[in-house]
Order: C-alpha cells, then sequence, then structure tokens
C-alpha cells in the first residue's frame, strides 16, 4: 500500500513524531475536565497553533487533536453523537498545517481508548468496539489524515478491534500501547506479547510501540523488549517528559529537554525508527530532541543500567520479560476447568 | 473417570482446608465456588463476619499483594473481585442482622471530565474486598458531586480517581473546595489513578497517593485504624 508515512520510512531510517497535546492544550487556557477535542469546533486557531508547534520544531509527523474523539469518550461531554465531525475537523485542521510546510510532514490522525473493558472481563463487545473506532476512522480518513494512529491501549482485545475497524476503513495505521504496570500495560500485556500481538494481525500496523506509561526510561526498557524480538515492523517510541509534578497550580513534567535529547537518541539506538514524546514534552523538547537525533551519531544497544543512569530508575524491578520475573501462586490442587 | 478424581467436592472438606480452597478459588476467580463455599461455612455456624474475615477477605489479601507485586494484572483481579462479590451478596444482609463491626467508608468517584473507571472499580472492589462499605459515585464527578455524597453519607474517606494528565489537577479543585467549606478535615482523601504520584498527591493536599487497589486498601486500613484512635484519646 502506497502511502505518505510508508513513503517517508523508505527514505529515512528515523522519523520524529510530535509531543504532548494535552499539556501543550492547559498552556493555552484548557481547564481541566474539559473535553480537547471540542476545541476543534471552538478554537481552531489554537489547535493549529498546536500542531504548528510540532512541524516548526522538527516532528515529521504529527497527530491530531482526537485521542478522546470516539463516540465512547464524547458521550461524558455530550458529545457522542458528533465522534465522526469532531474527528474529521481535527484531522482537516491538521492538513491545513501540515499542507503548508515547506517538507513531508505527516498527518496521523490521533484515536485512543473507548475507556471501557471489553469482554470477557467486562461489558464492551467486540462488534461495539469496532463500530466505535470505524465511525471515528471514518471522520479522520475524511479530513484527510495520512494514518491512522491508535494509542495508549492497555488491552489486546482493543487492539485488536481498533485494527479491524481501521481495515474497514481502508486506512493504514500504527497503533502504540501504554506500558505503566510493572513494565507491562494495565491488562498485563509485555513488550513480548505486543510482538506477538502485532504479528497476528490481518491487517498488520506500519509501525508499532510503546507511548506514555511511566518516565522514559521505563519506555525505552519496553523498546529494547520489542527489538530483542528481531521484529521487521518499524517500531515507536513516545515517552513522556519525565513524570508529572504540580507546580503553581500546574501539571509540569519534570524531563528538561537535554534529557529528552539523551531519551530521543537512546531511543534510536534501542531500536526505535519512529521517536517523539508524549505528556509534557513541549515545543522546546522537541526541538532538541530534533537537534540530537540529527547531529548525534548512532550508537550501541544501550544497556539498561546506561537507560538508567541517563534517564533515571525503572518503576519496577521486572518487565515481565525474561527469567525474573516473580513466581505464580502455586495452588493447593488442580481443578477441573469447564 | 480419572478427571473426578481431580474435582474437588467443597463440602467433604473441614473448614481449614475449605478456606484454604476458598483462597484458591478466589484467586481463580470461580464465583460459583466461593458462593456454594460461604454457603457450606454458614451451614457449618460460621458468623457472618468470621466468613468474611477469614475466608473473603484473608482471599482477597493474597490477590491484592499479587497484584501489587506485578503477578497478577487487571483482568485476573476483576475476576476475582467478582468471585468475591458473589460471596459478599450472601453475607451483606446477614452482616446487617448481627450487627458486625464495620471496618469504616469511603465514597469514591472519578473526576469531572474523566470517564476512565477500571482503576477507580479495582479500588472499590478490593475495598470492599477487605470490608469498607463503598459509595461510587461513578465517573466524570464536578466537586458538587462529591461534596453532595459526603454530606449524605459521612464517609471516613473520599477517594478520587483520574487517568488522564488532563484532569487530575481536577482532584485539586475537590480538595480546595473542601477547605474552603472547612470540611477537609473531616475526611481522609485518597487520590490515584496512573498519571500521579506521591509527590502530587501532597502538593495538591490529599493525605495519600494510593499506587494501585492493593496499596488503596492498605492505605486506608492505616488511616482509619489512626482516626480512630483519635477519636478515643
Amino acid at each position: 500500500m502506497t502511502n505518505a508515512l510508508s513513503k517517508l520510512l523508505e527514505t529515512r531510517d528515523w522519523l520524529m513524531a510530535d509531543g504532548a497535546t494535552g499539556t501543550n492544550l492547559f498552556n493555552m487556557g484548557l481547564s481541566s475536565g474539559d473535553a480537547p477535542e471540542m476545541w476543534n469546533i471552538e478554537h481552531p486557531d489554537r489547535i493549529k497553533k498546536l500542531y504548528k508547534f510540532a512541524v516548526d520544531n522538527g516532528s515529521d509527523i504529527f497527530l491530531t487533536n482526537s485521542f478522546g474523539g470516539n463516540s465512547s469518550r464524547l458521550k461524558l461531554h455530550d458529545a457522542g453523537h458528533r465522534a465522526r465531525e469532531i474527528s474529521r475537523v481535527a484531522a482537516e485542521l491538521g492538513r491545513d498545517v501540515a499542507d503548508a510546510a515547506d517538507r513531508p510532514v505527516i498527518v496521523a490522525g490521533s484515536v485512543g481508548p473507548t475507556g471501557d473493558i471489553m469482554e470477557p472481563v467486562g461489558s464492551l463487545s467486540h462488534a461495539d468496539a469496532v463500530e466505535i473506532f470505524h465511525e471515528q476512522a471514518e471522520g479522520l480518513k475524511e479530513g484527510g489524515a495520512d494514518v491512522l494512529w491508535l494509542e495508549t491501549i492497555s488491552a489486546p482485545e482493543e487492539y485488536r478491534a481498533a485494527a479491524e475497524a481501521f481495515a474497514l476503513a481502508d486506512m493504514p495505521w500504527c497503533g502504540t500501547m501504554s506500558f505503566d504496570t510493572a513494565g507491562r500495560t494495565m491488562m498485563g500485556v509485555t513488550s513480548a506479547d505486543m510482538v506477538q500481538l502485532v504479528q497476528s494481525l490481518p491487517n498488520p500496523p506500519l509501525a508499532f510501540g510503546a507511548n506514555c506509561g511511566t518516565g522514559a526510561a521505563d519506555l525505552l526498557r519496553t523498546v529494547l523488549g520489542f527489538s530483542a524480538q528481531g521484529v521487521e515492523i518499524p517500531i515507536i517510541a513516545k515517552g513522556n517528559a519525565g513524570i508529572p509534578k504540580y507546580v503553581d497550580g500546574h501539571i509540569h513534567y519534570d524531563g528538561t529537554p537535554d534529557l529528552m535529547a539523551d531519551y530521543a537518541v537512546m531511543a534510536r539506538d534501542c531500536g526505535a525508527t519512529i521517536i517523539g514524546g508524549c505528556c509534557g514534552t513541549m515545543p522546546e523538547h522537541l526541538h532538541a530532541m530534533r537537534e540530537a537525533l540529527e547531529t548525534r551519531p548512532r550508537g550501541p544497544r544501550p544497556t539498561l543500567d546506561k537507560i538508567t543512569a541517563a534517564l533515571g530508575a525503572f518503576s519496577s524491578a521486572s518487565d515481565g520479560t525474561g527469567d525474573d520475573n516473580p513466581p505464580a501462586r502455586e495452588r493447593r490442587r488442580s481443578r477441573r476447568r469447564v | 473417570m480419572s478427571e473426578e478424581e481431580d474435582d474437588i467436592i467443597l463440602s467433604e472438606l473441614d473448614d481449614e482446608e475449605l478456606v484454604q480452597q476458598m483462597f484458591d478459588d478466589l484467586y481463580d476467580g470461580l464465583k460459583e465456588e466461593i458462593e456454594e463455599g460461604v454457603n457450606i461455612l454458614l451451614e457449618r455456624g460460621w458468623q457472618p463476619y468470621r466468613v468474611l474475615t477469614e475466608a473473603l477477605v484473608g482471599g482477597m489479601t493474597i490477590v491484592g499483594n499479587d497484584f501489587r507485586d506485578g503477578i497478577l494484572f487487571v483482568p485476573e483481579v476483576l475476576l476475582a473481585a467478582n468471585a468475591m462479590k458473589g460471596g459478599m451478596a450472601i453475607l451483606k444482609p446477614l452482616l446487617a442482622e448481627t450487627g458486625a463491626p464495620r471496618m469504616g467508608s469511603m465514597v469514591i468517584g472519578t473526576v469531572k471530565g474523566d470517564i476512565h473507571d477500571i482503576g477507580k472499580n479495582l479500588v472499590s472492589m478490593m475495598m470492599e474486598g477487605a470490608g469498607f462499605e463503598v459509595v461510587d459515585l461513578g465517573i466524570n464527578n464536578p466537586v458538587e458531586s462529591y461534596l453532595e455524597a459526603l454530606e449524605e453519607h459521612k464517609p471516613d474517606i473520599l477517594g478520587m480517581s483520574a487517568l488522564l494528565t488532563t484532569t487530575m489537577p481536577y482532584m485539586k479543585v475537590v480538595i480546595d473546595t473542601m477547605i474552603e467549606q472547612g470540611l477537609r478535615d473531616d475526611y481522609i482523601v485518597l487520590v490515584g489513578g496512573a498519571p500521579l504520584n506521591e509527590e502530587f498527591g501532597k502538593a495538591i493536599g490529599a493525605d495519600a497517593y494510593c499506587r494501585d487497589a492493593a496499596v488503596a486498601v492498605e492505605t486506608a486500613k492505616d488511616f482509619v485504624a489512626r482516626k480512630h484512635n483519635q477519636m478515643n484519646a
């Protein structure tokens, strides 16, 4: 399939994605609790400004302001019926900004989780999840997104449902999960599990990886876990700029631009092809990351010690891969399973 | 058939073995088996409170510890909590009748703008699993709904949850309003959610940040015990 992202991936051996959406919008006056996606309609100028932050500071790819733009999330703001429209406008604004740039820039239509737990543990059916994702995918496609970009997913069932929806929309896609619980996703998926999941899909993503989660160090451990599987699909690293702190009434992430520059170069050495930030990654961080990626040489795969020395400690001793897992509970007797 | 040799007949186990088996069954999320086990213990003359604390709370403590230690994850814990709920449904009316001691109570909800309730539900279930009474306000709660619930239920604890960096600052809005209205010191305020950390909890004026549902239960027990000590002092 020919599309703008796969073309760019053919000509470059690394690409830079964007940084934070929420953190930047707060700085423009978004209040806590309001849906950032409504600003696509109410303040299109601010959303374009957000996209321009990324383009002007070296991003090759930026994500649209549609993370919470599925009907399941928007219904909370009484806008569930507007999912397709809000996503379409998010992409249209992105198209305007990307087309005005003096180099190829990819508009990636952001798709976040539904917020519901899927069957059998939860109540959301596969069919309903596909329908929710499909509606948003069609909106993003209409608005001119080059690719769809699934992010912050924790359940494999939800990742699969979104993949199926993107096939229905006939769109190329990328998809990242969030590894925030002892090196796994909230639902217990390890980096190795995700590689298997991605490779088992009938329409695999153009690139896959990790976003958000805990700090930048944890994220790179996950990327090392991906690349250890010898996977050929390009890997995405979108880590947070440190951890959030509350300073003078605002959330502030403690990762400096220098730290994120180190993170970006190390992410590439860990095997990532598409490198960006997530929460707390501001224009100045992106600027430093781009400069580092362009000027610093590639190095060997960093060891875990080197990662923690540069970026801080991991949030857990193990990430569920390898042999140092905590032991599973011994049952007294095996029960016959029905 | 050899399969039948593996099959466990709960009613044939003695009390101690039965409780041990219920720990395993809770761990494996087997709701019907837990309901059966609760009924057997009650038939054998156990007090409802003893069934709750020794069999159910004991079993959920193991689940909670393994969740804390990264051995179990959300899907398994939800299944375990569901099994626990089956047992609780039998015990609840009996506990009220027998005037069993109360562990404490909590009002909990996800803050305004946030529809994520997975973590909050886990805390809710694990708190119930530890014997607390829980009033769950659901998702997307403005400060008014927290205050109304505090007024109505007079809980020991207020719990707030947020998954998004865009919604976590709202916790401070709630706490600041409680301070303004002179209510803050009447309650233990616990906060949690993926993007939070201890420093954030302190900065917004919460009593504690709880990393996960298991920690929430331990923290709640701790604070409630301290609160009761203070009241008796």
